[in-house]
């Protein structure tokens, strides 16, 4: 099985290659509004590198957001595309899930992105990788009072973290656990890794995972309500 | 074997289109014959907005990229290894709605190892005619919709001189606004279009010509002398009808475009006028157009209507040109929302 791994979901670029079992080829770099220029020639060097031609892939691994709509849209774009001409199978991560994988077996995980303006795009992942309280968009500190109800300790990670990091610890105190500096990245390697097992989607279904709806639909959608509560 | 047994006497391109609000893909052969065109629409969903939302957009052409891909491909009974080289719209547009085409090409590209191409899509909308018919250099095109009014003089193949453009609102906007204060739901261009064909040119609005020997355009007067006129009438109790508003509205407006598209044609001595653009697809423009140009011996020429809009066979026929010249891109190709005419001829 030869994997490539791609997400531009957030602030970084991140892509690997995955074959018979170890990751050989991963390239991250932390550098926002360059996704479109620096993705495919990034994906370009990385084969190049390891000798495998786009015909050689056996299956494509993307991360399908939450995060920039333009990142995710980029980095779905290309996902997209590749696996549907060269004909093979295609699996969607949550970044989120992807950002979690770096803190696996910590009992809970709690990865988040920064969505401004106090909001953030986060969930809550067990031990197994498995998603325990739903991904949402959410004033963070209302996010925090309520993981309070978990009785156990929740390892955070997140690109963001020195931003967060004194409320989360004055939110949840001891309960709260982080993940040394340098982890806090999504690492491709991991998610080309998960991709192996990751069941397959159609390419053409494959929608971002945005989390929000446009400004505009929210506004139209309640003017919907409002007109026939009239 | 020599590079000779290499050169095809037949190119297929594979063109994409998502600057706006159409998700399009064309299979184009030798520039000039389409063996398919496919072109989604998302009019319908922009349409309870009232105009375009660009984030909704490019999450349209997302969700509908691979599938027009496939469409353009099945009914051209063609797979991508029949391709010498994929085309994409690269600017100028809306930088979220560029990025999902110029993405999807890059990875086509790379996938299928072909030469890449970016187009300007003004220049595409002039290649649209290509499909028909020559061109004859040298030759003027009028090139009209939401985004653009602009007269482009071209010498040879590949090479624009923009010698006027609009100064202010576009004519398409110009239409879109005058719509809105009628009360003719989005998109109110083809809708003001019929009202007129009932009204009368009754209510003298300014036919706006700026300096002697511009070319230039400016609609934002024409526009705010309709907004004034309704508003007037409104306050005073007086009714006008929408017809006549749409049909002062349109006599003004391409009085104007036909009256600056025939002088500059004369003055360049071009041998044809090309008319581009979704605002060809005017009916009162076509027609004084046709009038204006019959009794000279210029040819001119105005596309059917599904090649005036956006569509991607006209990224196909412009991309052959530069696929010609030896143009390619990178896979580091970027969208270029406010991309250059002239300088992207000069490349
Ligand atoms: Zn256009």
């Amino acid at each position: 099985m030869t994997i490539l791994a791609i997400d531009t979901t957030n602030d970084a670029l991140a892509v690997a290659l995955y074959r018979e079992g170890l990751v050989i080829e991963s390239y991250v770099s932390v550098n926002k509004n360059k996704h479109s220029t620096r993705l495919m020639p990034a994906i370009d060097y990385i084969m190049h590198d390891a000798d495998i031609k786009p015909a050689d892939l056996t299956k494509i691994v993307v991360a399908k957001g939450p995060g920039s709509y333009t990142g995710v849209r980029i980095a779905l774009s290309v996902a997209k595309t590749m696996a549907w001409t060269l004909n093979i199978p295609l699996a969607a991560v949550s970044s989120l899930k992807a950002l979690a994988l770096n803190a696996i077996d910590h009992t809970y995980v709690c990865p988040f992105f920064d969505a401004r303006r106090g909001l953030v795009f986060t969930g809550l992942y067990d031990q197994a990788g498995n998603l325990v309280k739903e991904e949402v968009n959410i004033l963070f500190e209302d996010w925090l009072q309520s993981l309070k109800t978990f009785k156990a300790p929740i390892t955070f990670v997140s690109p963001d973290i020195e931003h967060y990091r004194a409320l989360i610890e004055d939110t949840l105190g001891q309960a709260a656990q982080f993940l040394p500096k340098g982890h806090h990245v999504i690492n491709p390697g991991l998610l080309a890794t998960i991709g192996e097992k990751e069941e397959a989607v159609d390419p053409h279904q494959l929608v971002p995972n945005y989390l929000r709806l446009v400004e505009a639909e929210v506004k139209w959608l309640e003017k919907q309500v409002a007109d026939t509560n009239e | 074997m020599g590079d000779t047994s290499m050169k095809k006497d037949q190119v297929y391109i594979l063109a994409i289109e998502t600057s706006c609000d159409e998700t399009a893909v064309a299979i184009i052969k030798d520039g000039k014959e389409i063996i398919s065109n496919v072109v989604a629409s998302q009019i319908e969903s922009h349409k309870r907005f009232g105009g375009v939302v660009p984030e909704v957009a490019s999450r349209h052409h997302v969700e509908q990229v691979t599938y027009i891909l496939e469409e353009a491909l099945s009914k051209a009974d063609m797979t991508m290894k029949e391709m010498d080289a994929i085309a994409v719209t690269e600017g100028p547009g809306l930088v979220g709605a560029l990025l999902v085409g110029v993405s999807v090409a890059k990875a086509l590209a790379f996938s299928h190892q072909l030469p890449l191409i970016g187009v300007h899509h003004i220049a595409g909308h002039i290649y649209a005619n290509q499909l028909l018919e020559p061109f004859e250099f040298p030759l003027l095109s009028l090139v009209v919709s939401g985004g653009h009014t602009e007269l482009i003089l071209m010498k040879e193949h590949g090479v624009f001189e923009v010698i006027g453009e609009t100064r202010d609102d576009a004519c398409g906007e110009a239409y879109d606004k005058v719509a809105r204060t009628i009360g003719v739901p989005y998109p109110g261009g083809p809708l003001v279009d019929k009202l007129a064909q009932t009204g009368e040119d009754t209510l003298n609005f300014p036919r706006i010509y700026l300096e002697e020997d511009s070319y230039d355009f400016s609609f934002s007067g024409l526009k705010s002398a309709v907004i004034n006129t309704v508003h007037n009438a409104k306050q005073k109790g007086e009714v006008l009808k929408k017809e006549d508003i749409a049909r002062s509205f349109q006599e003004s407006a391409v009085e104007v475009l036909v009256h600056k598209t025939k002088k500059a044609a004369q003055a360049f001595q071009v041998k044809q006028v090309i008319v581009a653009g979704g605002v060809a697809a005017n009916s009162r423009l076509r027609e004084a157009l046709t009038e204006a140009f019959s009794e000279t011996d210029m040819h001119l020429a105005i596309p059917p209507l599904a090649l005036c809009t956006d569509n991607a066979a006209m990224i196909g026929a412009a991309g052959y040109i530069a696929y010609q010249k030896g143009n390619r891109a990178g896979l580091d190709l970027n969208a270029n929302p406010g991309l250059d005419l002239e300088m992207y001829g000069d490349r």
